[in-house]
């Protein structure tokens, strides 16, 4: 059925598909329509779920963790300020082996205050063993909630994830969504299988101390190969929702223009959506760019970068959020895997923090850029700022 | 595509006005996005929302700065802000008002304006309070005498669907204010 949902919705909707049956949560902006929509599915009677208020969403990722391990699929959402309280509980639900999925509207961290898109929060957890997944639109958002549920339950993954939207560019959005039928996401799903439970009649105990010469090791290394396994699940389920629902998503990269580029953008999130316009535009221009919008970013797409590489004179990588020491999170790691795999330069551009709006004129002057770098063969400056105050160069 | 930007007050209803209207397009088989100003709204504070309409898949996801239509719900927003900043040279401007579209060009100085009194109109079905009448919907009917680019039916079954009270009432609104703007001399 084709409805209008902001991308908010959109997530209501893949989650309410998905048949959670906890959902412990805690409001915050951009985020809050999302649990708001979920309680009306609730209190209308649309879906069968026990709905938890909870005092903050460190205690939303703590009752989540709880009812998971009572063999049930749960479901939460967060933004910046909220999905850092959880920090200890991502870490705890990832270590613990449950599938939880999380819907995380970026939000800017503050100070200064700021409600709008940013990269940042989701960055600051890219190490809490949750798989990450950006997404550009709301059908994408609707579908990768569903898609999330069928990887993450897998028994050779069992790694939370969190389903990632830009705030307001998606989050308060309202597009046309193809929402699957109910039973044909019950068949593509199906019912949730946990690998352990906690089960009266088969005690076990979970998250017990482990002293120095115990598995504590051994545990973290499972999960270094449990986020090997996603990646094949990841296009396992991919390839099979494609087909059930006639979707076209790329597993791990979507490539747009990529073939004979003299350069290619690469991206996360929304910015991948806009940046094909002006990839078109840049075409009638005779100028030969393309654009990659990296989907996931846990588990990282190493392999798949490695042959972008090799289509291409250069690569700009295009950031939402600032590390302090290698620069920037997307750049830092493309830069990472590429080592000695390409001679090719690689630059990064740090643009649209805290909201800031990422135009189809700014982005036609970062592939100009762009282009000099692939012409020159050498980068200029590692990490760009685009877009400062005062800066006349890309205004 | 086309790019259309509302400006109202918080509690007038533009952000439902650019859903409702992203929703009757939608129903004629068209590709839409609609978003509020990004940022806090507050009531009776100036609201800016948007609408994209396309024949193919929308893929921008940015800010709308040149609008080809500019609906303004409070005449009052004229002297708050540049209601036709970034608008395009042949964009057109539908405004609120009980005046004459002539008054509005020349105090405008553009040349493509329409009025309408949706606020006359909202009264008259008892849609928000005699002091603070509800013109979204009413509006909206007289973008589609405006704009030619979608049908009165569809906007008529929009809001019926959408509004979530009085949604015959809101509907006829739209019917009346489509019958009722004026679009000037040439």
């Amino acid at each position: 059925m084709k409805m209008i949902l902001t991308g908010n919705e959109s997530a209501a909707w893949g989650a309410r598909l998905s048949r959670p049956k906890v959902i412990a949560a805690y409001p915050i902006t951009p985020q809050t329509s999302i649990i708001e929509t979920i309680a009306a599915f609730i209190a209308n009677g649309e879906m069968d779920a026990r709905y938890i208020r909870v005092e903050s969403e460190h205690s939303a990722m703590a009752a989540c963790i709880a009812a998971q391990n009572t063999g049930v699929r749960t479901f939460t959402a967060t933004s910046a300020h909220g999905l850092a309280l959880m920090h200890e509980l991502l870490i705890w639900a990832s270590g613990a082996r449950l599938p939880i999925v999380m819907s995380v509207v970026n939000r800017a961290m503050a100070p200064p205050w700021s409600v709008w898109t940013d990269q940042l929060d989701t960055m600051a957890e890219r190490d809490s063993g949750w798989i990450q997944l950006y997404t550009q639109n709301n059908q994408e958002v609707l579908d990768s909630i569903i898609m999330s549920y069928k990887i993450a339950e897998k028994h050779n993954v069992l790694l939370p994830t969190m389903v990632i939207e830009d705030a307001f560019i998606l989050s308060h959005t309202a597009e046309g969504v193809d929402v699957p039928d109910q039973k044909k996401v019950d068949d593509f799903l199906g019912e949730y299988d946990p690998a352990f439970k906690l089960d009266p009649d088969d005690p076990a105990g979970f998250g017990s101390l482990i002293m120095p010469e115990g598995p504590y090791m051994e545990f973290r290394y499972k999960m270094a190969l449990a986020f090997e396994d996603a990646r094949n699940e990841i296009k396992k389920v991919v390839e099979e929702y494609n087909e059930t629902f006639e979707r076209n998503y790329s597993p791990f990269i979507e490539e747009y223009r990529t073939e004979d580029a003299d350069a290619i953008m690469v991206v996360l999130g929304t910015i991948g959506s806009t940046a094909k316009d002006v990839v078109d535009r840049m075409h009638e221009k005779g100028k030969k760019v393309g654009v990659a919008r990296v989907r996931y970013f846990r588990p990282f797409p190493a392999e798949e970068l490695r042959m972008l590489a090799r289509k291409t004179d250069m690569l700009g990588v295009v950031d939402r959020s600032y590390s302090f020491g290698p620069g920037a999170d997307l750049y830092a790691e493309t830069r990472s895997v590429l080592y000695k795999h390409t001679d090719i330069p690689v630059k990064g551009y740090v643009m649209g923090l805290g909201g800031r709006d990422i135009t189809p004129q700014i982005l036609e002057k970062v592939f100009d850029d762009m282009l000099s770098v692939a012409k020159e063969g050498v980068v200029d400056k590692e990490v760009e700022w685009v877009g400062l105050h005062g800066d006349e160069r890309w205004s | 595509m086309y790019e259309i930007r509302f400006h109202g007050r918080g509690g007038q209803g533009s952000v439902i006005a650019s859903k409702i209207l992203a929703k009757a397009f939608f129903m004629e088989g068209k590709y839409v996005s609609a978003f509020p100003y990004f940022g806090v709204e507050r009531r009776g504070a100036p609201v800016t929302a948007f609408t994209r309409v396309d024949d193919k898949p929308i893929r921008a996801k940015y800010q709308i700065y040149e609008p080809d239509f500019v609906i303004v719900l409070d005449p009052s927003l004229l002297s708050a802000v540049n209601v036709l900043k970034g608008i395009k040279e042949n964009g057109y401007v539908l405004i609120n008002t009980v005046k004459s579209p002539e008054e509005m060009r020349s105090r405008l100085n553009f040349k493509n304006v329409a009025t309408v009194d949706a606020t006359t109109i909202a009264i008259k079905h008892r849609l928000g309070s005699q002091t603070a009448p509800i013109v979204n919907t009413a509006i909206l009917g007289a973008f589609a005498k405006v704009s030619g680019l979608v049908k009165i039916e569809t906007v008529m079954d929009a809001i019926r669907e959408a509004a979530p009270a009085k949604q015959e009432e809101n509907a006829m609104a739209a019917k009346d204010a489509y019958d009722a703007v004026r679009m000037g001399g040439d």
